[in-house]
């Protein structure tokens, strides 16, 4: 897009370049968005990424195949959980792994818990670029707290979970785990009107998020934008619902869409599916069965990764991470390392529309729609 | 759900001439003939293909494998997996930027990793390594600092 500065008769104008970033506490990272003003308007926006680079690819390319699986921790450091989902199933998809019953509840169970997480650590954010400093991100901090203690309970870290082998998890969860999940349920919901009571209708919040940063429904297709993003602008498009991956068509659950666009629908469509999150969790709790957490073949391949070898070919797993489509690609060539491992990471991909969203409008918008795409540095640079 | 077979006839005969081969559940198309098969692949309403989700390149030695993965959200369909091979001295496909956005990204960084060059790109340049870094780090030939395993000759 090009945008022509306004010329004035009696004021010699220019355009000023600025440099946001990248040790910037808006950019939730280290990223950096090279930014070309007029006045305070975004008349060009560049960003620049790649100072966390550590190129994961090649390291997963230099080790085991279960190796690999703390690295994804590390990718989006927020939600390691649904990390190693997307990786356990493209592995599982390649070597055709069967996953036990119980295995595939606790996961759903997991990633819903982790979804809820992102989604209010989020919404703590947003509101940290709004300028309501750290009063939402503590509330947010408070609930999530309460989660991490049960990752910490079933997989030892609070955050580099480590969880997921292929072909099941690594250990059934603890007797009080399922109690615990159900206190959890009971009380979230609450949680969440008391938020949406001090934030979804405050004044300050609309006049800043409704028509800032709009993203038509035809560029989000197009430029691959998924996930609450691609769902904010009006499509219908979430891939538990499309794939049917794991065991989510058992549960019932509405896919919410936003209507415009802009930076409310994305963060009104974040509370709207940790709702749905919560009546997933209902279900899964509620029907969760007894047995093995984990196949024979799967426990003999995380007992030994040396001797895990998936057979020749290809293979790509994708799943919707809270974020949007966590995608594994991954290439054997029957030896105990991966060929080739990429992953597609839905917040580099989202950040390809910023500059669309942001040009005309002023420098502190640029900043709570960058928020709203919701971008993990570990994830982006990889 | 169309199998890839079908695909593989269909294309072939919009396209009479290009002959592609279906190796598991991917397509192989050639290169010379990518970029009019990616538009039709989009445009055409009994594929529809208009989400373009990964993009991604594979260094095989001999040559050169760009693996895109399609779905379409308008039919709730895929993946259609397809591949484009180049050699390993030329490294250069079409870039299919100008048909789906998503790729623009994607495909700098499969430049910047593996030096394919994209024809057509509207801004190739490196995106997660810095400017002036002289390699491509995914390539198999490429050395490590401290690596301990010897060099790959081919």
């Amino acid at each position: 897009m090009e945008y022509e500065l306004k010329e004035s008769p009696t004021l010699d104008t220019q355009a000023l370049e600025v440099s946001l970033g990248p040790q910037h506490p808006s950019t939730h990272g280290v990223f950096r968005m090279n930014v070309k003003l007029d006045g305070e308007t975004i008349v060009q926006l560049k960003p620049v990424m790649g100072y966390l680079h550590r190129n994961h690819e090649k390291l997963a390319e230099n080790m085991s195949w279960l190796g690999s699986m703390p690295y994804t921790d590390r990718l989006d450091y927020i939600c390691s959980m649904t990390n190693n989902f997307a990786y356990a199933l493209a592995v599982e998809k390649l070597a055709g792994l069967e996953v036990p019953e119980r295995a595939q509840y606790v996961r759903v169970i997991m990633a819903e818990l982790t979804r809820l997480v992102n989604h209010t650590l989020l919404v703590g954010f947003l509101l940290n670029d709004l300028g309501a400093f750290f009063t939402p991100v503590l509330y947010a901090f408070r609930e999530r707290e309460k989660i991490l203690d049960l990752f910490e309970a079933v997989a030892g870290s609070r955050m580099m979970c480590n969880y997921f082998r292929f072909g099941g998890v690594k250990i059934d969860v603890t007797d009080d785990f399922i109690p615990q999940v159900k206190q959890i349920i009971r009380r979230y919901p609450k949680f969440l009107d008391e938020f949406e009571t001090l934030l979804s209708e405050n004044e300050i919040l609309m006049a800043r998020c409704q028509k800032v940063g709009i993203l038509p429904r035809e560029l989000a297709i197009n430029a691959g934008v998924s996930g609450p993003m691609l769902r904010a602008s009006g499509v219908p498009y979430d891939i538990r619902k499309v794939d049917h991956y794991s065991i989510y068509d058992r549960f019932p659950f509405r896919v919410p869409i936003g209507e415009a666009g802009d930076v409310y629908d994305r963060y009104y469509v974040r509370i709207l599916e940790m709702r749905e999150s919560i009546k997933i969790l209902e279900q899964a709790v509620r029907e969760i069965p007894a047995g093995p957490t984990i196949s024979p073949v799967g426990l003999t391949g995380a007992k030994s990764p040396r001797n895990f070898k998936p057979p020749k070919g290809d293979a790509y797993g994708r799943i919707e991470a809270p974020k949007g489509e966590l995608g594994f690609y991954v290439v054997s060539d029957g030896s105990a390392k991966p060929y080739r491992y990429h992953v597609r990471a839905p917040s580099f991909i989202n950040l390809t529309i910023l500059e669309d969203m942001c040009l005309g409008y002023k420098v502190a918008d640029a900043i709570i729609i960058l928020g709203s795409i919701d971008i993990v540095l570990g994830e982006v640079d990889r | 759900m169309i199998s890839i077979e079908e695909v593989k006839r269909d294309i072939e005969n919009k396209f009479p001439g290009t002959v592609l081969t279906v190796e598991g559940t991917s397509l192989v198309i050639p290169r010379a003939s990518w970029r009019d098969i990616a538009s039709f692949l989009k445009n055409d309403p009994s594929y529809a293909l208009d989400y373009l989700s990964s993009v991604t390149g594979v260094d095989y030695k001999e040559y050169f494998e760009v693996v895109y993965h399609f779905f379409s959200v308008a039919k709730k369909e895929g993946p259609i997996t397809v591949k484009v091979r180049t050699a390993r001295s030329e490294a250069k496909i079409p870039s299919v930027t100008p048909i789906w956005r998503s790729a623009e990204f994607q495909e700098r960084e499969a430049y910047d990793l593996l030096g394919i060059q994209f024809e057509g790109h509207p801004d190739l340049r490196r995106i997660l390594m810095w400017e002036g870094f002289q390699f491509h780090p995914l390539r198999k030939d490429y050395v490590q600092e401290n690596q301990d395993r010897p060099v790959e000759q081919f």
